[in-house]
This record gives structure tokens, sequence and C-alpha cells, in this order.
């Protein structure tokens, strides 16, 4: 458990900080989502025919200009780690038990990390136009 | 002793339920988060799977998800702003069962700007045979 220091406990600096600019990154990391998901959720869901229009050649579309490719990656990072503070909130809330609050923080950055290593390698070296030969090199029962 | 709650942000009406509102909306958007960061890395791999498991996203049983998905997020996106008020503006503990409802209303109008466009295109979508 979170024990909650008494009033004349020593003040814990590096711990104190460390949840200071927890804190802070919450607060500044949402200004910035909002923007980014608002605009995310308006060109993707609103304009043209929507959800409806997504497709590879959707995204292939939007991630030949740099800008997309740098307001998606910068989304992802900000969001995945805004949402797993989160959780770690949650967690230390409702998780009683030391080693089980423990390892469920554990899993939670350990997810967060894969996250936004692979979104970020999938940003960055993402092919609009991949070998084909890859892709009929699939099983026939693959291609229907 | 105050017979009743006083002086605090966080115990019932409004101060406590937008805080409820604030977790369960913020869990809901993370799982979401998690589905759609492994889907769009699909693009990496084939277009034809990305293709295929982008089209669930199109079909009704998703696409009224999809509202839900987009109410929590106005909430919790507009409700964030409301939490930034009350920890920076001298004011903002003072107004914030006022600010409350006023990310209510501003939720509720944004969802009403953009449901009947999003119906729509699934309602398209179904008509067209998939």
């Amino acid at each position: 458990m979170v024990t909650i220091e008494t009033p004349r406990s020593p003040r814990n600096r590096k711990s104190a900080n460390r949840e200071k600019w927890a804190w802070l990154f919450m607060r500044a990391s949402g200004v910035v989502l909002i923007v980014l998901i608002f605009g995310h959720l308006f060109i993707n869901l609103f304009t043209g025919d929507g959800i409806k229009a997504i497709d590879f050649a959707f995204v292939a579309g939007k991630w030949a200009n740099p800008f997309w490719q740098v307001w998606d990656t910068l989304m992802l990072w900000l969001a995945l780690i805004h949402g797993t503070n989160g959780m770690r909130t949650l967690v230390n809330d409702y998780a009683e038990r030391e080693g089980w609050r423990k390892s469920l923080n554990f899993s939670l950055w350990t997810i967060c990390i894969l996250l936004i290593v692979l979104g970020t390698l999938v940003t960055t070296t993402f092919d609009p136009c991949p070998d084909t030969s890859v892709v009929s090199a699939l099983p026939q029962f693959c291609s229907k | 002793m105050p017979t009743k709650p006083t002086g605090t942000l966080y115990r019932g009406k409004t101060g406590m339920w937008s805080w409820v509102l604030h977790r369960i909306t913020g869990l809901s958007i993370f799982f979401f988060l998690l589905v759609h960061t492994l889907d769009t890395a699909l693009v990496r791999l084939d277009p034809a799977a990305y293709n295929e498991v982008i089209a669930t996203y199109k079909t009704p049983i998703i696409g009224v998800a999809e509202l839900g998905l987009v109410v929590a997020i106005l909430f919790h996106a507009l409700n964030g702003v409301r939490i930034i008020l009350i920890d920076f503006w001298r004011k903002g503990a003072k107004y914030q069962n006022v600010m409350f409802w006023i990310v209510v209303a501003v939720a509720f109008v944004l969802f009403l700007g953009f449901a009947p466009r999003h119906i729509m295109h699934i309602l398209e979508y179904i008509q067209a045979g998939k």
C-alpha cells in the first residue's frame, strides 16, 4: 500500500519531486493531447467519409506528409505515457497488496514502453508501397 | 466538527462524480489505446490485414461503441481542463460546480455535432454491402 506519511515525518524529497513532475506532466500533456486527439478525430472521423474511408491507402496518404507522421508519433508517446501514469494512479489507489501493486505497475510500464517502441517504429519506418513479393508469398488460403 | 461535508471538492455531488467519471472514462480510453496502437501497427506488416481489421471498426456494433468512445474522450478532455482550472485558477475551486455543468454542456453539443455524421457513415457502409 502507498503509505501516507504523518505530517511531521521528514519529507522524502526524491519521491515527492517525482510525484510533482508526474502531476505536472498530466496537466501539460493533457492540454497538448486535447489538440492532438481532437484534431485526429476531426480529420479521421468527421471530415470526408469519416470511418468509412479509413483503410491502408488513407493511412499511407496521411503519412506521406511528415506533418502527420510527427503528429501521430507525438500523440502516441503522450497518450501512452499519460494513460499509463493514470493507470498507475488507479493501481496505487485500489491494489491493496504491495506485491500485487508493484507487479501491476511494472506490467503497465512494460506495456507502455513496448507499445511506444512498436508505434514509433511503425510511424518512422512506414512504407506506403510494401514489397508485393512478400504479400504474394502468403499461402493461397490467405488471398481468398 | 462540521456535520456535513464542507470545504472539500471531492466529497459528494458533482465534485465527486466528476472524479469518478474521470477515472472510468480514463480507464476505458486507456484500454482502447492499447488495442488501437496494435491494430494501427498492422499497416507496417500487411496492407490487407490492416484493411480487414479496420473494417470491423465500420460495423454497427463497433460503430456505436465509437460513439461511446467519443463521449468518453470529450468528457475526459473537457473535465481535464476543469481540473487544470481548479488547480491553477484562483477562483477555480469556487466555480468547480458551474464548470462541471459547462463541461457536460460543451461535451453534449460537440457530441450532437459528431453523432449524426458518424451514424450516417456507418449506415452508408452497411448499405454499400460492405
